[in-house]
């Protein structure tokens, strides 16, 4: 038998269990949790050290927050500025339940809502804190700056987005992502030229160093000189993203990645529910074969742009020449109720079906409309251009076409991801004093995130959660060295070195980036928008064989002596192929279809996602056991006290 | 399209650089400028050259990562990032010319990369509201007139990418700092902090080594994100204020 058959017997092992949100009424368990957490006293905090890994929203707003709490941070960004995290590209908005608008909006219904549009596979305590803490983040971003959006009366706008009949999103135009990311950046800034929070830009993590079963600190890379440093630490917080780039083509940055997760994964940090990875039904169809990236477009277009395909098979005129009539608005004719605002998931899946039928637009009949004609007449174009001019714009840049005269075409493409480390109520991994926030995390979106709902949980977890946790940690795990000489550490720096000598070394005949290309492929079609036991066999089977041929066959050219980005790129696609793989068996094991994650073996009579609760209302956890062979699972079972789990319905 | 690139390289901060020229051919209209450039970096890295390395990340005009002058323009001749360029823009058979920021402030540290450092420190210095996580009153506790706060994000929208540093004759990085104090001084939650800011950045940005401002305006036509000339002259009305009131650029 093949080696790469033996990863699919993986085997069960003990359940997992939150040890740390307290039992109770839901509403008081983050006041409960946060009175039981040991405090550590304001002069002490100095003697400790935090390492954060990542400057989004999450370790942007945890750096800062940390720092003016007394803790010494030293931080790291891949980037040359932490300015220019990822965060920075969200466009759309930030949910919190202010309830300005009187519309009915409450924390339980910001919580109702998150629970039901992850389509039952989030915890209930999480996602409870997580809209009590969303009216803060607002009130917290406003203090410091940020731009949002004003009535006329100086108050605050929001608007609607996906899977919600509320009006609860707070926005900065079509650069939500930038304004709040600016914020927490600029919070930052001020602690780094403090001296409070030693900066370590174009510094990649590349290990994490594990000493006595506890994460003491990490191997990190700097991209200027090349050299493999170490750094210690009483804890490591990984804010580095979600792992979106495994598909090749995503929404993500460029150089957005996963090796910051996956090396802590292959240290002991389980991996949840890598499958549910989300695919936003908004993006820019691609051109060719030279794609890069793609690139999205807000969610909140859809408060005001129409979906539409031809009603008939391969209707090829002009979209102008189409009657009204022989338009199909397939979002609003099936899902009456939330029409063109279904949650994502839902979306993506109506457009796929719609261009499976042979109805999508565009070269390859790869596209499906978003129409502003019905919006323009009726608020006129000043209107709509103070709501999505710079969307617009972007759009016009790229594919040359005026979308105030001609719809929009648009293609899901991957987004976010929201399987991730398994944290506890903490967001501590399962390894002692490693935690994971932000999209490093699977806690708060279960197999679906709604819109604007990422921003909110970075910002949640770096500004709110993290720093009444991690003190708890600390208090209870007093200041001690690492000891001179550890073979532990000595193990780590090895590893790394000799992996990147090894990149450096096999001379081959592929580009780093052909090995991406292909992989990227193989999972959107197998472990993409729809999902099914021959695909996710067919896919398992040709990984380890991809990951074979990039170790013997991989060039990678110039030395490890200073800046080389092909280094870098080649070290996170060998990250990738051990991912996928667990992606595709996390895929394959799951045989429901929930939210984002679509078996096609399991959908209702209607083709919607069909979830089994009886079988699989748990959050799966992987544990590592070597490359290439059957990990173990460890399941956490989802208890659902308030929101009672039914097929979710828009329509 | 078939072009001829004459491109910057240079190993590193410490080593000698020079313009090296490169045939690519198969480049469509729709690739971006940097798309381009990966496509050569491939071709490169098959023949076991080193890829040209170059700053980008989100590729959606936002993150500010990317920036190179394409032919004597920062960002080339698109009023746009580099990524957000298209080859349509260029023919068939053009040479172009392709070059890191030159800038004092950001020297290089290898072919198209420089080291923008300095923009932190001079955000560092004072570019912030000084507001400790969970100290902040309701949202809705100030009000902030529509134009204000339209003011003050029409400034927030710079994108610290250096355009305006590598455009302008003298190296100058005031439309960035002016960004800055703008956004910030236009909101009623910036005033307690109002004069030691722009004091204290103007002092950084001093401190960099940028160059002074003769108001050409080069960096306003450059700036990828349309932060307006008038931002520097608001910017001296800062100063100017802050001074007369008194005001020193240390607490």
């Amino acid at each position: 038998m093949h080696r790469h058959l033996d990863y699919l017997g993986y085997r069960t092992g003990e359940p997992l269990r939150d040890t740390k949100a307290p039992s109770g009424p839901v509403a008081g368990r983050w006041d409960a949790r946060r009175f039981d957490a040991a405090l550590v006293n304001p002069a002490n905090r100095r003697k400790y050290t935090v390492i954060v890994v990542g400057t989004g929203l999450a370790g942007g707003s945890a750096g800062a927050t940390l720092a003016e709490q007394g803790y010494r941070v030293v931080q790291f960004c891949y980037q040359d500025s932490p300015r220019r995290a990822h965060s920075v590209a969200a466009q759309g908005g930030i949910n919190a339940a202010k309830n300005y608008r009187n519309d009915g909006d409450s924390v339980h219904r910001l919580f109702y809502d998150t629970v039901k549009g992850g389509d039952f596979r989030a915890r209930e305590s999480n996602v409870h804190r997580l809209a009590q803490i969303s009216v803060e983040i607002i009130d917290q971003c406003v203090a410091q700056g940020v731009p949002f959006a004003r009535e006329y009366g100086g108050l605050l706008d929001t608007r609607s987005f996906g899977g919600v009949q509320v009006s609860r999103t707070f926005y900065a135009r079509g650069q939500t992502g930038q304004q709040l990311l600016l914020g927490a950046y600029q919070a930052l800034s001020r602690q780094i030229a403090a001296g409070n929070v030693e900066m370590h830009p174009r510094t990649e993590m590349l290990d994490l160093i594990v000493v006595g079963g506890r994460a003491r600190g990490i191997v990190a890379r700097d991209l200027v000189t090349g050299r493999v440093g170490t750094y210690f630490a009483d804890a490591v917080v990984l804010a580095t993203g979600g792992y979106g780039n495994v598909f090749h083509l995503s929404t993500n940055a460029k150089n957005s990645n996963a090796t910051a997760v996956w090396r802590a994964h292959r240290r002991g940090a389980h991996f949840a529910n890598p499958c549910f990875t989300q695919i936003h039904p908004t993006c820019i169809p691609r051109s060719g074969d030279h794609q890069s990236k793609l690139t999205l477009m807000s969610e909140s277009l859809r408060n005001d742009g129409r979906i539409w395909v031809p009603a008939a098979h391969g209707d090829e005129r002009p979209p102008e020449r189409i009657p009204h009539e022989e338009r199909d608005y397939y979002l609003e004719r099936t899902y009456p109720a939330f029409g063109n605002l279904v949650p994502r998931d839902i979306a993506s899946r109506a457009a796929k079906k719609v261009c499976d039928e042979g109805r999508g637009v565009g070269p390859g009949g790869q596209g499906v409309y978003l129409d502003f004609a019905d919006a323009l007449e009726r608020l006129g174009r000043a209107a709509v251009e103070e709501r999505y001019g710079n969307l617009f714009e972007m759009y016009e840049r790229i594919t040359a076409e005026d979308p105030y005269t001609t719809p929009m075409r648009i293609y899901p493409a991957i987004h976010y991801t929201m399987g991730g480390l398994w944290v506890d109520y903490d967001l501590q991994t399962t390894v002692p004093g490693l935690f994971a926030i932000g999209e490093a995390n699977f806690s708060d979106h279960g197999a679906n995130r709604l819109g604007a709902s990422a921003l909110m949980q970075g910002l949640a977890d770096g500004y709110f959660v993290l720093p009444a946790t991690l003190g708890d940690f600390l208090a209870r795990h007093p200041h001690d060295e690492v000891p001179d000489g550890h073979p532990a550490v000595a193990e780590a720096v090895a590893s790394v070195t000799s992996r990147l000598e090894h990149l450096l070394g096999v001379g081959g005949d592929r580009t780093p980036e052909s090995f991406h290309r292909e992989l990227g492929e193989l999972l959107w079609d197998e472990c993409g928008m729809a999902r099914s036991d021959t695909g996710l066999r067919k896919a398992l089977e040709r990984i380890p064989s991809l990951r074979e041929e990039f170790w013997r066959r991989v060039t990678v050219p110039g030395t490890g002596e200073g800046l080389n980005q092909s280094l870098e790129k080649a070290n996170r696609v060998s990250d990738y192929l051990e991912l996928a793989e667990l992606m595709c068996l996390d895929a394959l094991h799951r045989t429901e279809s929930c939210g984002g994650h679509f078996r096609e073996e399991s959908r209702t009579p209607d083709g919607e996602a069909l979830r089994d609760d009886e079988e699989f209302a748990y959050t799966a956890a992987w544990e590592h056991t070597g490359t290439g062979t059957p990990p173990v699972l460890h399941k956490e079972d989802l208890v659902f006290e308030y929101v009672h789990p039914t097929q979710r319905s828009y329509a | 399209m078939r072009l001829t690139l004459n491109i910057w390289r240079q190993p590193d901060a410490a080593s000698p650089g020079g313009m090296h020229t490169y045939e690519l051919d198969g480049v469509s209209p729709e690739m971006s400028f940097l798309e381009m450039l990966d496509t050569l970096n491939e071709e490169l890295t098959r023949r076991g050259e080193e890829p040209v390395a170059f700053d980008h990340d989100c590729r959606e005009g936002i993150c500010g990562a990317c920036g190179m002058v394409i032919n004597g323009q920062a960002h080339g001749p698109e009023r746009t990032t580099a990524c957000q360029l298209h080859m349509r823009h260029f023919s068939d058979g053009e040479t172009i010319d392709v070059e890191p920021w030159r800038a004092a402030a950001f020297p290089v540290v290898k072919d198209l990369v420089v080291d923008r450092g300095a923009f932190d420190r001079v955000v560092g210095a004072g570019g912030y509201i000084t507001v400790p996580t969970g100290s902040a009153p309701d949202a809705h506790a100030t009000p902030v007139p529509k134009p204000a706060a339209e003011t003050a994000f029409e400034h927030a929208e710079c994108i610290g990418c250096g355009a305006c540093v590598a455009a302008c004759p003298n190296g100058s990085a005031m439309l960035f700092t002016s960004a800055k104090v703008n956004h910030l001084a236009a909101l009623p939650q910036g005033a307690p902090e109002r004069e030691s800011r722009v004091l204290r950045m103007v002092e950084q940005m001093d401190e960099e080594g940028f160059g002074g401002c003769t108001l050409t305006g080069e960096c306003a036509t450059a700036c990828p994100k349309g932060i307006p000339l008038f931002s520097i002259s608001s910017m001296n009305r800062e100063y100017l204020r802050a001074v007369r009131k008194g005001g020193e650029a240390t607490d």
